[in-house]
């Protein structure tokens, strides 16, 4: 295909666009690191630096989003070139929640500290691994959109079983230390509320990778069975 | 390259079809075996780089080919619903000029009045009847958007109207003859955005009467007011779809690259 318009302006464009998208989801990455960090080591000072550097995330969406209005009034885009735009805009969006998503830990770690000790028994640490998972599905997924990777997309869809059995199982366990210590219930819900927001990000991740698929196939595979993203990209 | 057309279940029913239709001009292969069909009170527009062969196909609608020396077509347009085929040559061109009226790139009224040119192709019919053709005059206007800025002054010399003016007066004229399809090439091209408009706006409003061929170089137009989209190129019919299909996702790589400005 020739990859070039006739217009080396809007290539110009759409490829700073592009690397927007990658700088805010760089941003957002580190937002999460540090927000697990900050429950890791029940740390109030990166839990504050998380929620401080929030308005930046905020502020780069609102940025990415005036470009693409701009580009598409200007060069009213078609087929491939609008997927893209829309696949942008989505994706910005949702890194936009992520980022709400690590100042929402972040949050919830200030609140833990400011509780009694008897969070100090709960798993917290057990979140760290499944923070790990999340972030590098948010990573893989932008990687794969800076690619339009389609294969790798379909792979990080369905990865995300895997944090929601993470998710699941970190519930039952909160139950469990619930059960036994009624002190620790309050606590407890902060941590539910964390978990959640972990698998809030993978499900972010999930989203990406689908309109990855949407760009270059140009076929709609959110909410359908994985099977219909397969053979979206075979 | 031959092209097969396959109709969706719930397609419209079919006002013309063209079937392997080749044009020569003198010895000049202007149309590849084009096959296609146009839905009735549907807007079929046909995009595609200069020399691509659109206005060429648009043209053997209504035979304006027909005094060009050395023309020749091939194949056939089959029109509905009497399946007659229009460039049989044992079917007379006026005949199918009253049923098959067109409007050009640049507004061409004659140099007569507001009312006259109306009544124009009405009175070549042998239309005699004064208010007969005052009730079809005012009608056409109507249904052209353009009674409210002529009534009263149809007297007047049709060139002193405005270029959207005019050429709304061309699409009264076209309408007059009651035809079954119009036939539009570049209709907007010598117009401002906002005559533009309205000659776009009133496209949408007699599709319920009529069923529209369009030729545009403007593809946003063609995005904005049909219904189904033809790419054409170097006299090949390249792909066909619902507009939607044809901007969203086109299923030939060759239409992606042109509607994406990728064609070079």
């Amino acid at each position: 295909m020739a990859d070039k318009h006739l217009s080396t302006q809007f290539d110009s464009e759409l490829n700073s666009l592009s690397s927007r998208v990658m700088e805010l989801g760089g941003l957002v990455e580190s937002q999460i690191r540090r927000a697990v960090h900050a429950l890791a080591h029940f740390s109030d000072e990166t839990a504050q630096e998380v929620i401080e550097t929030e308005q930046r995330v905020n502020a780069m969406e609102m940025e990415i989003d005036r470009e693409i209005s701009s580009v598409i009034a200007r060069r009213q885009p078609t087929a491939r070139d609008l997927r893209l735009l829309m696949a942008i805009s989505k994706t910005t969006a949702n890194l936009e929640r992520v980022g709400d998503e690590a100042e929402r830990i972040a949050r919830m770690v200030r609140s833990i500290i400011g509780k009694s000790g008897a969070v100090r028994s709960l798993p917290a640490t057990e979140l760290g691994v499944a923070a790990e998972l999340a972030s590098a599905q948010l990573r893989k997924a932008l990687d794969a959109f800076a690619r339009l990777d389609t294969a790798a997309a379909v792979a990080i869809m369905k990865e995300d079983d895997l944090l929601d059995q993470e998710f699941d199982g970190f519930v039952r366990k909160l139950i469990t230390y619930m059960m036994e210590d009624p002190r620790t219930i309050s606590p407890s819900l902060d941590l539910l509320f964390v978990a959640k927001a972990i698998e809030r990000i993978g499900d972010h991740a999930t989203n990406i990778a689908e309109f990855i698929i949407y760009v270059v196939k140009g076929a709609d595979v959110r909410h359908s069975p994985i099977e219909r993203a397969e053979s979206a990209v075979k | 390259m031959s092209t097969t057309i396959t109709y969706p279940d719930n397609a419209p029913p079919v006002k013309a079809e063209s079937r392997n239709l080749d044009f020569y001009y003198g010895s000049f292969k202007a149309l590849k075996s084009i096959s296609m069909p146009v839905y009735e009170n549907r807007v079929t527009a046909l995009i595609g780089p200069s020399g691509c062969g659109k206005s060429t196909y648009l043209r053997c609608f209504n035979r304006m080919h027909d005094l060009y020396p050395g023309h020749r077509y091939d194949g056939s347009i089959q029109l509905q619903p009497d399946n007659i085929d229009i460039l049989d040559r044992a079917v007379d061109p006026i005949e199918v000029r009253m049923r098959v009226s067109m409007v050009f790139q640049k507004p061409n009224p004659f140099p007569k009045s507001i009312f006259e040119n109306v009544a124009y192709g009405l009175r070549v019919r042998g239309e005699r009847s004064q208010s007969y053709l005052e009730d079809k005059v005012e009608d056409a206007l109507k249904g052209a958007a353009l009674w409210n800025e002529v009534n009263g002054r149809l007297d007047e010399v049709a060139v002193n109207l405005s270029g959207g003016q005019q050429q709304r007066l061309c699409i009264a004229r076209a309408l007059a003859t009651d035809p079954e399809i119009v036939l539009f090439d570049e209709p907007t091209s010598a117009l401002d955005p906002i005559a533009t408009g309205a000659i776009e706006e009133l496209i949408g409003e007699i599709k319920n009467k009529v069923t529209i061929l369009i030729v545009t170089h403007n593809m946003q137009q063609a995005a904005r007011v049909s219904d189904y989209t033809a790419y054409m190129y170097l006299g090949d019919l390249i792909e066909y779809g619902a507009t939607n299909d044809i901007f969203m996702k086109p299923k030939r790589q060759e239409t992606e690259d042109y509607i994406t400005g990728r064609f070079g």
